[in-house]
């Protein structure tokens, strides 16, 4: 049974639909990467899953009982959530991590021994009678999160927590919480800008976009096989390209892509329109060699168009005659220096079928995040 | 030194009345700051921190309402409790309640406006984070009046100050009646008016003593270094 459902749950602002979900549902222990552009409503649907704000429709469910509304203050305090500012009270490091234990009516000595625990889980221990306002940037988020985990929820809301520390602080907090999340079996939901961090630390992601759920799945089935161009787009698949299945077999689409051929492992009927994806990772630049490439095997012959370096990789663009523009590769910086990539320069462009996902296009192709 | 404070003497009502007035003054001024803390801090916090239809005209009034004169709001009380007044079967007209009453709606607004500004110059989340810890409405409020204690007590301050040095309205509803209503304030206006200067000069002394070690106290307890 899921944790946490939501039932066509809507939340309507100064008369506009700003959150709009056919069903998310939570599943016990997962930690769950909430991931999309800025003004996708992430926070706005953590206020709801916090039952702080009441939608215009819908039902939140809660292990399948329907929530009443204002939400009982003991359910309410079943979660915990923890901002990207810590947003820490005036008093000590220790005073913050026992706050939620004496609105709850803890014991003062017994919610003082739990919350020194959650002091020396996060570390900072050392720093319980320093006051919260002189802490440094990780130590503070620490004393936030110790504050949240010491009330032991059953659901941790976490709405990008890490965003303002330094990559290498942030890495180091992230497996810690992850470690004491999984440790302690408690949902989470966690939001943020960073995909790599999502795709580091989350069981499934799900992608929010003006206020609605493109999809929610497994990272592998997000980042490889998108429900939408949308999606895709968002995942930085990097070649999105619109066409039609021309031909079809029991392993491969064939598909019609201006005047090229492409061919895909995902298996659609002959006339569907599509967009077909190609990661740029996915992409193998190589010197032209000519001749006809292995059966479901996509070779492109082109020219580099434009190779922006990004250190240890490098971004190349790649004219092989694609209506829609150039494909878009990633070349480790070795391979860029072995093959002497540079503008005008001859090379093919070579992916295989299941290197391909084909998404059936219903909406414009232009449809894009915005 | 001995005969400068004798003249001094002299100079001021006798001990006990001086006693009484000051005790009077401290009395009516400080039951009517504290009923204005406990009306105007929790409508503060409320106006700071909830939207709805009406609010920016509920602001507006409490932003007038800071700068009422005293005079006026010695007239309006005046009318409320005069015998053929709405409030005049309570015969509180020349009351020290009369006069507690009028520095009330004198200080409220100024509490309501400060405690207002306080709780919006906190980060907007706080609130939230407060109530994602678990807190009631009643424990978000509690928090959120220690975290913004610092204006608060500018607020209790500024209330406290407006009040203890108002005269109009204490003398249009208390009537200076010596023994029974008779203030600072409106004993010194009675004191200029008899040409009794010295005696003026002397209880203004002690008025602006007695504020300045308030206020003295209100300071130490908003600058000292929080634990």
């Amino acid at each position: 049974m899921s944790l946490v459902a939501l039932r066509g749950v809507e939340v309507v602002r100064d008369g506009k639909t700003i959150l709009s979900l056919d069903g998310l549902a939570l599943r016990e222990g997962e930690l769950l990467a909430l991931l999309g552009p800025t003004g996708a409503g992430k926070s706005t649907l953590l206020r709801v899953l916090h039952l702080l704000d009441r939608p215009a429709a819908g039902v939140i469910e809660w292990r399948g009982v329907p929530v009443a509304w204002p939400a009982p203050i003991d359910l309410r305090r079943r979660i915990a959530m923890a901002f990207q500012d810590p947003l820490l009270f005036s008093g000590t490091t220790l005073e913050n991590v026992l706050y939620g234990l004496s609105v709850r009516g803890v014991p003062r000595s017994a919610a003082r021994e739990k919350a020194e625990e959650a002091l020396r889980l996060l570390r900072v221990d050392h720093l319980s009678h320093r006051r919260a306002r002189t802490l440094s940037g990780g130590e503070a988020q620490r004393t936030a999160l110790a504050r949240a985990l010491v009330l032991r929820p059953e659901l941790l809301l976490l709405d990008e927590p890490f965003a303002a520390l330094d990559a290498p602080i942030r890495r180091h907090l992230l497996e810690e919480l992850t470690q004491v999340v999984k440790a302690h079996g408690i949902t989470c939901v966690y939001v943020t800008h960073e995909q790599g961090e999502a795709f580091s630390v989350a069981d499934r992601i799900a992608v929010l976009r003006r206020g609605q759920l493109l999809q929610a799945g497994a990272p592998e089935d997000v980042l490889l096989r998108p429900a939408s161009r949308a999606v895709a787009r968002f995942m930085q698949t990097g070649n999105v390209l619109a066409g039609v299945v021309s031909r079809r077999t029991e392993a491969l689409s064939e598909v019609v892509v201006g005047e090229r051929l492409l061919f895909s492992r995902t298996v659609l009927a002959k006339g569907t329109p599509v967009d077909a994806c190609v990661r740029r990772e996915e992409i193998l630049v190589e010197p032209p060699a000519g001749g006809a490439p292995a059966p479901g095997l996509n070779r492109f012959p082109g020219a580099v168009e434009s190779v922006v370096d990004h250190g240890a990789t490098l971004h190349v663009r790649i004219d092989a005659g694609f209506p829609a523009g150039p494909l878009q590769a990633l070349v480790t910086r070795r391979v860029a220096h072995d093959l002497a990539l540079r503008p005008g320069h001859p090379v093919e462009a070579t992916f295989s079928a299941s290197s391909v996902h084909l998404i059936p296009r219903e909406g414009s192709p232009d449809d894009d995040l915005s | 030194m001995t005969g400068v404070l004798a003249s001094l003497g002299a100079l001021l009502p006798a001990p006990g009345e001086l006693l009484g007035i000051v005790l009077l003054s401290l009395v009516v001024s400080g039951v009517a700051i504290v009923i204005s803390m406990l009306v105007g801090v929790p409508v503060g916090i409320f106006l700071g921190l909830h939207r709805f239809p009406g609010r920016a005209f509920l602001v507006t009034l409490v932003n007038t309402g800071m700068g009422l004169p005293p005079v006026v709001v010695g007239l309006g009380v005046f009318l409320l409790l005069a015998r053929s007044g709405p409030l005049g079967g309570l015969d509180l007209l020349y009351t020290p309640g009369a006069m507690v009453l009028a520095q009330v709606v004198i200080a409220t607004p100024l509490v309501v406006g400060i405690t207002l500004a306080a709780i919006q110059g906190l980060d907007e989340r706080l609130h939230l984070q407060i109530l994602s810890l678990g807190a009631s409405r009643t424990q978000l409020y509690l928090k959120l009046v220690k975290e913004a204690r610092l204006s608060l007590v500018a607020a209790l301050a500024a209330g406290f100050g407006s009040i203890i040095s108002e005269v109009g309205a204490v003398m249009m509803v208390g009537g200076n009646i010596r023994g029974q209503t008779r203030v600072m304030t409106t004993a010194i206006v009675l004191e200029t008016r008899q040409g009794e200067f010295a005696s003026a000069i002397v209880l203004g002394v002690v008025l602006l003593a007695l504020a300045l070690g308030i206020n003295w106290l209100f300071t130490w307890v908003q600058q000292r270094k929080p634990a």
